[in-house]
């Protein structure tokens, strides 16, 4: 009985958060800087591209996995074929708990458990999707370059072949399916972001211990090796 | 491409003059090298997936493994605490059997004639091999712990071999009185999984703590020093205080003798009754190693470049079972280890690139929800052994938010080699 009570009460509550949220909005400016957690694999503004994820732009009503050329884990093709939109619903459960919404998904990422933080994220991103007009003459958002390193570095190509045999440290940990789940993805990154990410932490300026470490005895040539097989591989 | 020695020699006096190579190969019916692998365990299955899936069907992978379900010895010890079923820790051949064309062969292997070059198997098979990977993980020393032998196991479970042990220790677990005895014998080194025990302690006070919260906890332990000690000890203090005891050496911890029928465990004379006694003797490489005639002592010494053994360039042995130097024990050393054999392998039946050596270990343990800890390092080959080059550990006094990303972190990983090692 009073199991019954408790979930017809939830739902209620639920329903009215929701009307909530969507007429309240949250505050903007705070939601920038709480994107910052999500620019290491997302742009969104002017000129914004696919990296690790999909651009961001014109989110707001799309259908999933619409951004042309990208990639997306089965999980989302899956949910896209199921005729997931990204609402302001659907988006505030997703990056509340991307898993639970999108199984499979190749974000990795543990979600905004708080939901004020959610809804300043999406009043942040419905700025670029409500009113196109207001997308600002910057540069995209993204930070994924939070580490300078050499042009020289950046332009070696790498060797699939040795690639796919060094990845062999890799797999033991992350999933060549793209499958998230505590360890991020790191499958079809672009080549680009692969690198700057693993000199991050050869250099130290990224922080894991495991990742500092395998980081740390690759060689530029081994990294670039690696990149070259992780953004192709099937 | 290499012939096979055997087939080629015993062919041709068949043959008796009429030589013609294509047709000796052909006759045999083994165009291609084979490779036999015995173990489908961290090893094993690692090294049977990699040579099959890279080599793309040049070579002929046949892996002999017992048992039809695998269950990983890493994260049974959460089994124990409650964090995970048994169900989730199990892994079935079917993907390396319908995906990579590995011929999975579920029977003992009994016997290796290296002169031949074959295994045979307890059902009666004889299999030729080019090249021969024995990944058989561990097996207990006789007489290691006084009064304990394998016909003991149930009533003092090892739990050391994951499966129908790890739930027979746990249903023991659960059927202590309230305020009973559980006790451990610890094993000496080297063995299986250096922080294991440790882990093992945490997930039993969990599972204590919350059903049976005046138990305690007996350790009788012959090392002096164990892996994380530090961060286990402060883990207890905080989490379990007052409920786990750990007797070392200087206090008799390595002078224990058990009677199974009485439940009593003895540390240095002084006898106790337990409740429960996990009593995890030491250890030694899985029989089949002995057996090929390529251990010295308790292990099979190998190579640290491909993991050839060192009395046999045509076997490798991998995982727990090898002495290679420096690395621990472990499913992720295993796994390791298997994809630097494997291309190695690879490289001598079919010619294909042989890189060099790498190596890398990390093992993460849970000491209580969301208190996870890890330590690891990486390797290189030298030319006397498997040698550590750097490495790192958690530290006592982390935020609860760094120990909950290591648990998180510790459960992608488990998804992850077992993705890597069955497909
Ligand atoms: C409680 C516990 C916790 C652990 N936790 C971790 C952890 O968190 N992380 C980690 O990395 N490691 C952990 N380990 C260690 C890890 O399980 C082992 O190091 C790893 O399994 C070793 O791999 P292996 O291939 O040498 O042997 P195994 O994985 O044991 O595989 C050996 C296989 O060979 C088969 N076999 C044996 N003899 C024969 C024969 N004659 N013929 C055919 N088949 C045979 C067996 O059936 C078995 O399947 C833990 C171990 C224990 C006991």
């Amino acid at each position: 009985m009073s199991s019954l009570r408790n979930t017809i009460s939830t739902v209620a509550i639920a329903a009215f958060a929701a009307v909530a949220h969507a007429d309240v909005g949250g505050d903007a400016e705070r939601g920038e800087n709480l994107f910052r957690q999500c620019s290491g694999c997302h742009q969104v503004g002017a000129g914004a591209e696919d990296r690790v994820g999909p651009h961001l732009n014109g989110i707001f009503d799309s259908p999933a996995g619409d951004s042309e050329g990208y990639r997306y884990s089965n999980g989302m093709e899956r949910a896209a074929a199921g005729g997931l939109i990204w609402t302001y619903e659907t988006l505030d459960a997703y990056i509340k708990d991307p898993r639970s919404l999108v199984s499979q998904t190749r974000m990795s990422f543990g979600g905004f458990d708080d939901q004020q933080d959610r809804d300043d994220v999406l009043a942040f991103l419905r700025r670029f999707s409500d009113n196109p007009q207001d997308i600002p003459e910057s540069a995209p958002t993204a930070v994924a370059v939070d580490h300078e390193i050499a042009p020289e570095i950046l332009a070696i190509v790498g060797d699939p072949a040795y690639g796919e045999y060094l990845s062999g440290e890799c797999t033991a940990c992350h999933q060549t399916s793209g499958a998230a789940n505590g360890i991020p993805s790191i499958t079809h990154w672009p080549s680009e972001d692969f690198v700057i990410a693993m000199h991050a932490y050869k250099d130290g300026v990224r922080q894991h211990p495991v990742m500092q470490m395998m980081a740390g005895r690759l060689s530029n040539e081994e990294i670039a090796a690696l990149a070259a097989y992780f953004k192709d591989i099937e | 491409m290499k012939l096979n020695r055997r087939a080629f020699i015993g062919t041709a006096a068949a043959a008796a003059g009429t030589f013609a190579a294509p047709l000796l190969v052909r006759a045999d019916g083994h165009a291609k090298p084979r490779v036999v692998i015995v173990g489908g365990g961290a090893g094993g299955a690692t090294a049977a997936r990699y040579i099959a899936k890279d080599s793309n069907g040049e070579i002929d992978v046949t892996l002999i493994e017992p048992t039809r379900t695998y269950y990983t010895c890493f994260f049974s010890n959460l089994y124990l605490g409650g964090f995970r079923t048994m169900d989730s820790l199990g892994h079935s051949y079917g993907t390396l059997a319908a995906e990579y064309g590995i011929n999975v062969v579920h029977d003992w292997a009994t016997g290796v004639d290296r002169d031949a070059k074959t295994v045979t198997t307890a059902g009666g098979y004889t299999i030729p091999y080019d090249r021969l990977i024995l990944s058989p993980g561990i097996d207990f020393v006789d007489g290691a712990v006084a009064g304990w032998d394998v016909s003991s196991q149930n009533a003092m479970p090892h739990a050391y071999k994951a499966g129908s042990q790890t739930e027979l220790l746990r249903a023991q677990i659960e059927a202590m009185p309230q305020g009973g005895t559980y006790a451990m014998v610890a094993p000496p080194n080297p063995f299986r999984c250096p922080p294991g025990p440790y882990e093992r302690i945490s997930m039993v006070a969990h599972m204590l703590k919350e059903n049976n919260p005046t138990a305690k906890i007996l350790i009788a332990d012959p090392k002096e020093k164990f892996s994380k000690q530090g961060l286990f000890e402060d883990g207890w203090s905080t989490h379990y205080a007052g409920m786990i005891e750990r007797v070392g050496p200087d206090f008799g911890g390595d002078n224990v003798e058990v009677d199974p029928n009485a439940m009593t465990l003895s540390i240095d004379g002084e006898v106790t009754n337990v409740d429960v006694c996990n009593v995890i003797p030491a250890m030694k490489a899985g029989k089949i190693a002995e057996i090929a005639g390529i251990t010295e002592g308790n292990w099979a010494p190998v190579n640290a470049a491909d993991l050839s053994s060192k009395m046999d360039e045509n076997i490798h042995i991998l995982g727990d079972a090898c002495a290679q130097g420096d690395m621990p024990k472990s499913g992720f050393s295993a796994n390791s280890q298997a994809k630097v054999c494997a291309n190695a392998v690879r490289g001598a039946l079919t010619g294909s690139t042989v890189f060099p050596a790498r190596f890398a270990n990390t093992c993460w343990s849970l000491i209580d929800t969301n208190d996870g800890v890890k330590v690891g390092a990486s390797y290189e080959a030298t030319d006397e052994k498997i040698a550590k080059v750097d490495g790192f550990i958690s530290e006592v006094g982390e935020s609860a938010d760094v120990r909950q990303a290591t648990f998180e972190e510790s459960v992608g990983w488990y998804d992850g080699i077992t993705a890597d090692m069955f497909g």
